[in-house]
């Protein structure tokens, strides 16, 4: 038992004790687009994605391809982990505003 | 107002459904339609708190308070459904063979209804809320065609609750002697989903690693996004990409609560005997 709490602890603990060496982009959000609209990213690898919203109204940001969704209200941050990705292009959007908040992650 | 209503129809789908499901699964539960309306009506509240709050929620534990609390609600849901199935598979049957049963049942019966307003209340919290956010949003942003859009979104509202009631109505149509084995199955396929989801949010925090990702790629044959890939979503919980963590929690989620069934089912059985 005692070793079973140690072990979650460390599976909990773990992530975040490895937390500084991710990889991190930023992604910003104004007028409904994605500024820049496309980000190259490593494979194979855990990145961090620094989302801003610097609009006054929530957002979705909305991935199936990279099977992530986080709501964001107006002028807020937010950050979202992704991957580790196989080489590819993931398409992302703001669901809220879809017509023109689009964006794609390119892993290589 | 077309994409409004899509959009609406999307978060609204999956608590119909569950709202389908329950309402059937606990039909022969006296004053069960009373404890549901509640939990609608203390979901709605929710939903609208946990919008006005949405800022601070996810300022909270460095950013990832929304994972928190939407694996938090999901992991909570689980719990209830695991409670729920595992007690129909002992009273279910009884119930249904005699719904003025008397005694013991009947207080097991409250304790199930308070249940029953935990599960529906949660289920409109989490997707109430994001609902809640959108229409704000476009009521705040003062773009044009404001009404149309507010338009879509009760259209949106309307399609959800017409699925789920038609969900509601085909399973109220299958014979009795089928009939608690069906509802049991979809709740216990609704809590392995919620739980998979529940997986994918810590993995999002970064609090739980994600094994492989993706696990599988279906997406081209069954979309997530499509009619089939979200109502199989909402159901069974889909996933045309999943990490292996979240097969992890839903099969472990599948086996925990399938065994409680069967093992209270059969000290029922003994008891009985």
């Amino acid at each position: 038992m005692k070793r079973l709490v140690l072990a979650s602890l460390l599976l909990i603990l773990a992530p975040a004790a490895a937390r500084a060496a991710e990889p991190s982009y930023t992604l910003i959000i104004e007028k409904h687009r994605f500024q820049p609209n496309e980000i190259t990213v490593p494979a194979d690898k855990k990145v961090r994605l620094l989302i801003e919203n610097r609009d006054d109204t929530p957002e979705e940001f909305d991935s199936h391809d990279l099977n992530r969704e986080k709501v964001m209200m107006g002028n807020t941050k937010a950050t979202v982990f992704i991957g580790p990705l196989k080489p590819g292009r993931y398409k992302f959007q703001g669901e809220f505003h879809a017509d023109t908040a689009q964006g794609v992650i390119v892993a290589k | 107002m077309l994409a409004t209503a899509v959009i609406v129809f999307r978060e609204v789908l999956e608590a119909a459904l569950i709202i389908g499901i329950i309402a059937a699964a606990t039909r022969t539960i006296p004053a069960s339609r009373r404890w549901l309306a509640g939990g609608l009506l203390a979901g709605l509240c929710g939903a609208g708190l946990i919008a006005a709050f949405a800022d601070a929620i996810g300022n909270l534990a460095d950013g990832i308070g929304q994972e928190l609390l939407n694996a938090i609600i999901l992991g909570v849901a689980v719990l209830m459904l695991a409670w729920h199935n595992i007690w129909m598979s002992s009273h279910g049957a009884a119930l249904a063979a005699n719904a003025k049963a008397v005694g013991s049942d009947i207080r097991d019966g409250r304790s199930e209804c308070s249940i029953i307003l935990v599960i529906v209340g949660l289920a409109v919290l989490r997707e109430g809320s994001e609902t809640v956010l959108f229409l704000y949003g476009i009521a705040a942003s003062g773009e044009t065609g404001k009404l149309s859009m507010l338009t879509g979104g009760a259209a949106g509202v309307l399609a959800g609750a017409a699925l789920g009631y038609l969900v509601y109505g085909g399973l109220l149509r299958i014979p009795l002697r089928w009939f608690f084995s069906a509802t049991a199955v979809l709740v216990l396929m609704l809590a392995a989903g919620m739980a998979s989801q529940a997986a994918r949010f810590l993995i999002q925090a970064d609090l739980l690693p994600s094994l492989a990702t993706p696990l599988w790629d279906t997406s081209a044959v069954l979309p997530d996004d499509g009619v089939l890939g979200m109502l199989l979503h909402s159901l069974i919980g889909y996933d045309s990409r999943p990490s292996g963590m979240q097969l992890v929690f839903y099969v472990a989620t599948l086996l925990a609560i399938g065994a409680g069934m069967l093992w209270v089912s059969r000290a029922h059985r003994a008891h009985k005997a």
